[in-house]
């Protein structure tokens, strides 16, 4: 027990370190992208300064407000949703390999996607030509909730809901909507097919303030019900009877963690596509720093998941500009690795 | 530049702000097919047929960057920036080029991509994508009122709608219509064929030929014995890449050996964008496709004996 203080402090400059990462990275993906502009006129925009050149500067202004900030906060607003749900949903089910696609999020999202995507011109011709912006994102954001609801609603009896059925029926309903996809690919054309394949790779580009201003929304209960959640949480891990006896109101917990995390994660997928990894190796990478305590785990992993995804989000729009790539491949390719260099160096006092 | 600074305080809120491209510098908007441009052109072709038509309208000096499917001639995507796949643009990267405009085929997108680069004062121009010699004519057209070039582009939509005509009159000549298996690629000896609704549908009808793979709909992996019902009289293969089909690796699958056309040799190799890209040299691959199916009518093609 003697290490109790040297983590504490440790969880401190852990949690400022991330604060500053996040920042850093925020200023990057400001000031990078495929057109060049200059850290001064990037100064100037931002606090709305008198411009030092007038050569192209109503360009570089619209790039910057219009462009590069409405993605810089969507990004962080997913990475903070994808990362902080995972820690939760690991917490909720007590198994390292949960993520938000267990409570059928990202299979319920990726359906509906198809759906959309292949049946959407074909049946519902009005409603995919005057919504070209928001029919994909809406329909996917309703297949996820519909997921999620019907998972709970097998999951659970007589008023308790049982995480190891949910977690089981999770399997089974991502293996249908799998299979539903699939159907979907067969019959799709090669462009239908071509956009599913996008889709499932992920990508903030086209994001807008208007798409911000619908996910955000959506994120920040999640992010506010973090202390809520981690008193809970950390209960949890002592095995859910033990958290009952500790005063903890259980089921009300799984009810509110698996619906603040549909909703936060089902607008992310809506709006981004299928990122997968952040949301299981984010936590998981804290785990290794500041220990299993859902108190710091949680903001943590919220500070990183969204420095990792705007950062990943850099490297997505510049490595092959003026062309962009799917975030999804960057996310696994860098993050993948490391994380298993991580597993190569870890300390015996580690425990998943 | 007080707006700007309001502006962005007021993005910050969340809000879409349509009033800011009112900003964007006026020059920059281009009239559309105005031959005296203030300022030289520099288009953003997406789609693999704008490419083309723009390189057959003699005018690649005007494009900036391509879409990565603009695959003919070879030469565009090695002296142009490569913008990514037609439906995966990117805004930022579009904008980076300094486009005066972007020529979008119909599928391009995604929309709010396309939008927001609208939005920053470059005009976008979305072009109906119909997979007819009608339809080729008016791409053409089109395409050449917005590089500039009206006259060059009615006089390479005559010439094409003359082919057209002329393909039409030799397909009158057909007697009995062949039936023809179009494989796309081969996956472990199952081939990937077009059936209905696709472009190799399309360009075997005006080529005279009838599609044997009619039962299946789209691009589908045909089964062997799906295969000997189809019975195709010609089988039309796309030669292009590292994964070349060739004759010799078609007869090889015991399914297409046993076909009519494996046992008359009519196994053609064709270069795929040739066949499937409609745009302007899609007349002369119909009116290939139609005499390699039918060589008697060879001799009474008139334009064969101009050449």
């Amino acid at each position: 027990m003697h290490q109790i203080p040297q983590v504490a402090y440790r969880r401190s400059i852990v949690l400022m370190a991330l604060c500053v990462l996040l920042v850093l990275i925020a200023v990057a993906a400001i000031s990078l992208g495929s057109i060049s502009i200059a850290p001064k006129r990037v100064f100037e925009v931002l606090f709305g300064m008198e411009p030092s050149g007038q050569i192209d500067f109503a360009r570089d202004a619209l790039v910057i407000t219009q462009i590069r900030l409405p993605r810089l906060i969507l990004g962080a607003a997913v990475g903070a949703a994808l990362a902080a749900s995972g820690a939760v949903m690991q917490g909720l089910f007590r198994n390292p390999l949960a993520d938000p696609g267990l409570i059928g999020v990202s299979s319920g999202a990726g359906f509906a996607a198809a759906v959309a995507i292949v049946l959407g011109g074909r049946f519902l011709p009005d409603a995919a030509t005057k919504l070209p912006f928001a029919f994909l994102p809406m329909a996917a954001f309703v297949g996820a909730l519909m997921s999620t609801l019907i998972l709970y609603v097998v999951a659970s009896r007589g008023g308790r809901t049982s995480m190891a059925i949910m977690l089981l029926a999770g399997i089974a309903f991502a293996a249908l909507a799998g299979a539903g996809t699939g159907w979907l690919a067969y019959i799709s054309d090669d462009r239908q097919l071509r956009d599913l394949t996008f889709w499932s790779m992920g990508s903030l580009g086209g994001a807008t303030w208007s798409k911000v201003a619908v996910v955000v929304p959506m994120v920040l209960p999640t992010l506010i019900a973090v202390p809520f959640l981690a008193r809970g949480l950390n209960a949890m891990a002592l095995g859910e009877a033990e958290a009952f006896h500790l005063g903890i109101s259980v089921d009300r917990l799984k009810t509110g963690a698996i619906l603040l995390v549909s909703i936060a994660v089902g607008a992310a997928v809506a709006c981004s596509g299928l990122i997968g990894f952040v949301g299981i190796i984010v936590p998981h990478l804290l785990r290794l720093s500041v220990g299993a305590n859902y108190r710091f785990l949680l903001p943590a992993s919220a500070l990183l998941g969204a420095s990792l995804l705007v950062g990943a989000d850099i490297c997505a729009r510049t490595i092959v500009a003026p062309s962009e790539l799917p975030i999804g491949i960057i996310t696994a390719t860098f993050g993948a690795p490391f994380f298993i260099w991580l597993l190569l160096r870890r300390g015996p006092e580690f425990a998943v | 530049m007080k707006i700007v600074s309001l502006s962005a305080l007021v993005t910050l809120l969340g809000v879409s702000l349509a009033s800011l491209p009112a900003i964007g510098d006026p020059g920059k908007a281009n009239e559309s097919g105005s031959l005296h441009a203030s300022q030289p052109q520099r288009i953003i072709a997406a789609g693999g047929v704008v490419t083309e038509i723009v390189y057959a309208l003699r005018r690649a000096d005007v494009l900036v960057g391509v879409d990565s499917t603009s695959t003919y001639p070879a030469s565009a995507l090695k002296e142009k920036a490569n913008v990514g796949y037609v439906r995966a643009l990117s805004s930022e990267g579009l904008l980076s080029l300094n486009p005066t405009s972007v020529i979008a085929i119909e599928s391009a997108g995604p929309p709010d991509i396309l939008k927001a680069v609208e939005d920053a004062g470059v005009q976008v121009s979305h072009l109906p994508d119909v997979a007819t010699p009608a339809g080729i004519s008016a791409k053409i057209k089109e395409v050449a009122k917005l590089v500039g070039e009206p006259v060059k582009g009615a006089a390479l939509a005559a010439e094409t709608d003359k082919q057209f005509a002329a393909l039409s009159a030799l397909r009158s000549k057909i007697e009995k219509p062949r039936r023809a298996l179009f494989i796309l690629s081969f996956m472990n000896g199952r081939a990937m064929v077009g059936g209905r609704d696709t472009s190799a549908d399309g360009i075997l009808t005006l080529a005279g030929l009838q599609n044997a793979a009619s039962t299946l709909n789209g691009w589908k992996p045909i089964s062997d014995e799906a295969l000997f019902d189809a019975a195709p009289d010609i089988i039309i293969a796309m030669g292009h890449g590292p994964q070349d089909v060739t004759v010799n690796s078609i007869l090889a699958v015991p399914a297409f050996a046993a076909t009519p056309a494996a046992k008359s040799k009519s196994i053609f190799i064709f270069d795929g964008g040739y066949l499937l890209g409609f745009g302007p040299r899609t007349s002369s691959a119909a009116r290939d496709l139609l005499l390699a199916a039918y060589p008697k009518l060879a001799g009474q093609d008139k334009r064969s004996d101009l050449q």
